[in-house]
């Protein structure tokens, strides 16, 4: 009972437990479910793409985790997306040259490691003015980043010329369709990310200072901590992590499209981080619990469809689901259940 | 009104033996405290002394474990501070909590008597308004927002609306008790004259008043008798004119002084006075709004105590001193170096500690573990690249935990759980992780119970033996004189005097913090 206890009090056991009930449903439904094949080489299955399909939002979850942890939000992320592919895009050229009937030739302008730092540079910028007018001129999270929502994506219409851009240059494609080692490629931009996150946050004392913040900027300022300067990183940070995203988003489907690229990864993303047991209110972050919200989400989504539920009522269906989990999760709840019992030291 | 109250002998409020205990603190013993019609009644006494408490019992914010409360002889029991205005007993706080957008009009009579449940009679609230703040010399259009007016106006407002005759089932009550807690604190001088004013005319109208106020000056201006209290006891009712402002503060401060020979003080004195040079050299330092004029030299291995009155400046004497408020004038040497902190971490970076008065806002990272807010100063002052290993910050909240003597069965646990004296152990351990060479502590053992008071400050004080410079800030004179080598008093402020804690009395303390 004391074991139970412990395990529902930790703050992503609902957000797992969901999970895996979900993949026991699929399972159930679907005896194929966790069958993995090999194709040219290649693993398939249910599993690998949701994998697969749920990295862009991973990878903005985990940037997002470190915004939440300060007590700020990110809504610009779905707009950074959009901004970061329209780069890309831009930087390659969209233009379809045929090379003997074969099929085409692969075209760009720049070289790729030039267009990927390109599309990443600009979206860090964009995530170093967010940090900016959060952090040096004091507005609000919400509102700071609201503008980047409205304005990115008009950006990213001036970079493509308002036009969707398609991409015909095969070695990008790679970045959100291909494989390495027979697994999606896609997977080991996530868990570098993870790796690199994981490794600035818990090996430096950036995720102290980080959740310190979050939890009381006046203690922490008087402890020593340059508050400013990190929540500046953290913004900057996240912006980058949308960029990443955004360039496998345009990898999948080859193109860049201003208006709809990214479009609501916002709302995807917080909830992906506060299923993972992440606060809004700042403090403790899970970096770990944010790739598991992601997957959650995108398991969810894959198994309505599996499920042949309508289209018009899956938003409903997924809501519902998110509200229960989310329920099972608040404080009260807890308190109900009992996991949350340890009493305060004398 | 009643027949009763005019008359003048009855109080209009008594409270007969008063006590409340909180969780490890008992905030009043059986206080005694009577309140007569239209007298202004000045309820005196230190941070902590209990006054607030004592409000809050009268308003019905906590009940009270032991004691009785009689309003025109009458028994009460009010359960919130709503039921005590149908009491006819209204507060008027420090800070205005109306409604700054709505007009003056609207913020004097919404929700009260003159309002109609299904419509908003404007022309009979503009006018019932205006009436009210006649009543109290004040001209203003009603109409305009409330924020368009300054403050003191604002205040006045308020009053006015406290005096709005509340109904209940159709009867309507007056006010017999207005309580003005730190009324004057944000006001300017010809403000306070304003709100004095009308403070006259409603004593004129057999209102009685409760005034609290930290400035002396006006508590005597005001006010007709005193009551004083000291750690949650009743010192004393005096009427104003039988004290002077000095035998005042003796009687909020306490008289009670450790015994002479085992002061620090006097024992630094009978060893040879090393003539080390100052760590900390303050000349002219201040900031518009905070102090000025501060002169201050702390010298190694001895502690310096700031004594002064709640609002003497001694918080903003720390926040200069480590960089949390940029000084604007005057000069800052460490060490002969002359220095200009531009955020707490420069000062870190120069030795300097800073436990803050306020722990559970400014110190404590609640959430954080006893570890994390033990090591955070350290990791700060090492930089964010060279984070501590997890065993080593283990190993130092372990080794802190135990030279403090901190109740913690788990280092990892949230400092949240921890009790009042062992979080400021945990700050203390904070700082003393960063190896310092100067500790300011604001009002280190307030709030705590006092055998972890003693711990603390000898603690501090064999710290300082070892060469550590300290300031302190207190609001117990004993304290201050028992701890203190050198005594630094504020008063409105500013430095007004240097004392040798080896030869000062308290006499010469009191006379400063006065002013006489």
């Amino acid at each position: 009972m004391a074991f139970v206890r412990r395990l529902t009090a930790r703050r992503n056991f609902w957000a797992v437990a969901s999970l895996v009930v979900l993949l026991a449903y699929n399972l159930i439904s679907n005896p194929h479910f966790f069958s993995v094949s090999v194709r040219d080489g290649h693993l398939y299955g249910s599993i690998i793409d949701i994998l697969n399909r749920a990295s862009p939002l991973m990878i903005i979850g985990m940037g997002l985790t470190l915004v939440i942890a300060t007590h700020g939000i990110d809504i610009s992320v779905g707009a950074v997306v959009a901004i970061s592919g329209a780069v890309a895009a831009a930087m390659i050229g969209g233009e379809l040259v045929l090379s003997g009937g074969t099929g085409m030739e692969d075209v760009t302008r720049y070289p790729l490691p030039l267009v990927i730092t390109g599309a990443l540079g600009v979206s860090l910028l964009c995530g170093m003015w967010n940090g900016a007018l959060v952090s040096m001129i004091g507005m609000q999270p919400i509102i700071a980043t609201l503008i980047l929502l409205g304005t990115g994506r008009g950006v990213a219409q001036l970079i493509t010329n308002g036009q969707i851009v398609t991409i015909y240059y095969s070695p990008y494609y790679e970045l959100g369709n291909g494989f390495l080692l027979g697994v999606p490629f896609s997977l080991f931009i996530v868990a570098t990310v993870a790796i690199a996150l994981l490794l600035l946050t818990r090996k430096t004392a950036l995720g102290l200072f980080i959740e310190a913040i979050g939890i009381n900027p006046v203690a922490s300022r008087l402890a020593g901590i340059r508050a400013r300067t990190i929540t500046f990183a953290v913004y900057a940070m996240c912006g980058l992590c949308a960029g990443i995203a955004g360039l496998i988003v345009s990898s999948n489907v080859k193109s860049a499209d201003g208006n709809n690229a990214g479009l609501l990864f916002e709302l995807d993303a917080i909830l992906a981080v506060v299923l993972g047991g992440t606060s809004l209110a700042g403090g403790k972050f899970f970096l770990f619990g944010s790739i598991v919200g992601a997957l959650l989400i995108q398991t969810l989504t894959t198994t309505i469809y599996a499920a042949g539920v309508a289209p018009e009522v899956t938003l409903v269906v997924k809501g519902l689901v998110v509200l229960a989990v989310s329920i099972l999760q608040s404080e009260r709840i807890k308190t109900v259940i009992g996991a949350d019992r340890r009493k305060p030291a004398p | 009104m009643s027949d009763r109250a005019v008359s003048g002998a009855l109080p209009v409020l008594e409270m007969r033996g008063i006590s409340k205990t909180f969780p490890g603190v008992r905030a009043l013993s059986a206080v005694d405290f009577r309140l007569l019609p239209g007298e202004v009644h000045a309820l005196m006494g230190q941070n902590g002394a209990g006054k607030s408490t004592l409000v809050k019992v009268l308003t019905g914010v906590h009940p009270p474990d032991a004691g009785q409360l009689l309003l025109d002889g009458v028994e009460i029991r009010p359960q919130s501070p709503l039921d005590a205005q149908r009491l006819g007993i209204s507060t008027v706080y420090q800070e205005v909590n109306l409604c700054p957008n709505l007009s003056v009009a609207e913020n004097i009579c919404l929700g009260r008597e003159g309002t109609s449940s299904v419509a908003i009679r404007w022309r009979a609230m503009r006018r019932r308004a205006e009436a009210l703040l006649d009543e109290l010399n004040i001209h203003i259009d009603v109409t305009a927002p409330l924020s368009s007016y300054p403050l003191a106006v604002q205040q006045m407002v308020a009053i006015a609306r406290s005096l709005t005759a509340q109904t209940q089932r159709g009867v309507q009550i007056r006010t017999r008790l207005l309580i003005l807690d730190e009324p004057t604190s944000s006001l300017a001088q010809d403000e306070v004259k304003m709100l004095f004013s009308v403070i006259r005319r409603l004593k004129a109208q057999g209102i009685a008043i409760l005034f609290i106020s930290h400035f002396l000056d006006q508590a005597f201006e005001i006010s007709d008798r005193f009551t004083v209290l000291r750690n949650g006891h009743c010192v004393g009712e005096y009427p104003v004119a039988s004290l002077s402002p000095m035998e005042l503060i003796v009687k909020m401060v306490g008289k009670e002084i450790a015994d002479v020979s085992t002061t620090r003080a006097a024992r630094n004195a009978s060893t040879a006075r090393a003539t080390r040079p100052a760590f900390l050299r303050a000349r002219q330092l201040g900031k518009t709004g905070s102090v000025t004029g501060l002169d201050l030299d702390v010298l190694p291995g001895r502690a310096v105590g700031i004594a002064g009155l709640l609002g003497s400046g001694r918080t903003e004497t720390a926040r200069l001193l480590f960089g949390i408020d940029r000084p604007d004038r005057g000069s800052l040497e460490i060490e002969g170096t002359p220095v200009r902190f531009t955020s707490p971490l420069d000062a870190i970076q120069h030795g300097v500690g800073y436990c803050p008065e306020d722990r559970k806002s400014e110190g404590i990272v609640a959430e954080l573990s006893i570890r994390e807010n033990i090591i955070i100063a350290l990791q700060c002052k090492r930089g964010i690249f060279r984070g501590l290993s997890r065993a080593r910050q283990a190993e130092i909240a372990r080794s802190y935990i135990e030279l403090l003597g901190i109740k913690a069965h788990d280092a990892d646990a949230p400092i949240a759980k921890l009790s009042g004296g062992n979080q400021q152990k945990a700050l203390l351990a904070r700082w003393l992780a960063t190896d310092p060479r100067m500790l300011i502590l604001d009002e280190p053992t307030r709030g705590i119970d006092v055998g972890a008071k003693v711990e603390i400050m000898a603690q501090v004080m064999g710290l300082c033996d070892n060469g550590m410079a300290v300031v302190f800030s207190s609001s117990e004179m004993p304290e201050i004189l028992q701890y203190a080598d050198r005594v630094v008093v504020l008063r409105n402020r500013t430095k007004v005097g240097e004392l040798d804690a080896a030869v000062a009395d308290e006499q010469q303390v009191f006379q400063l913090i006065a002013g006489g």
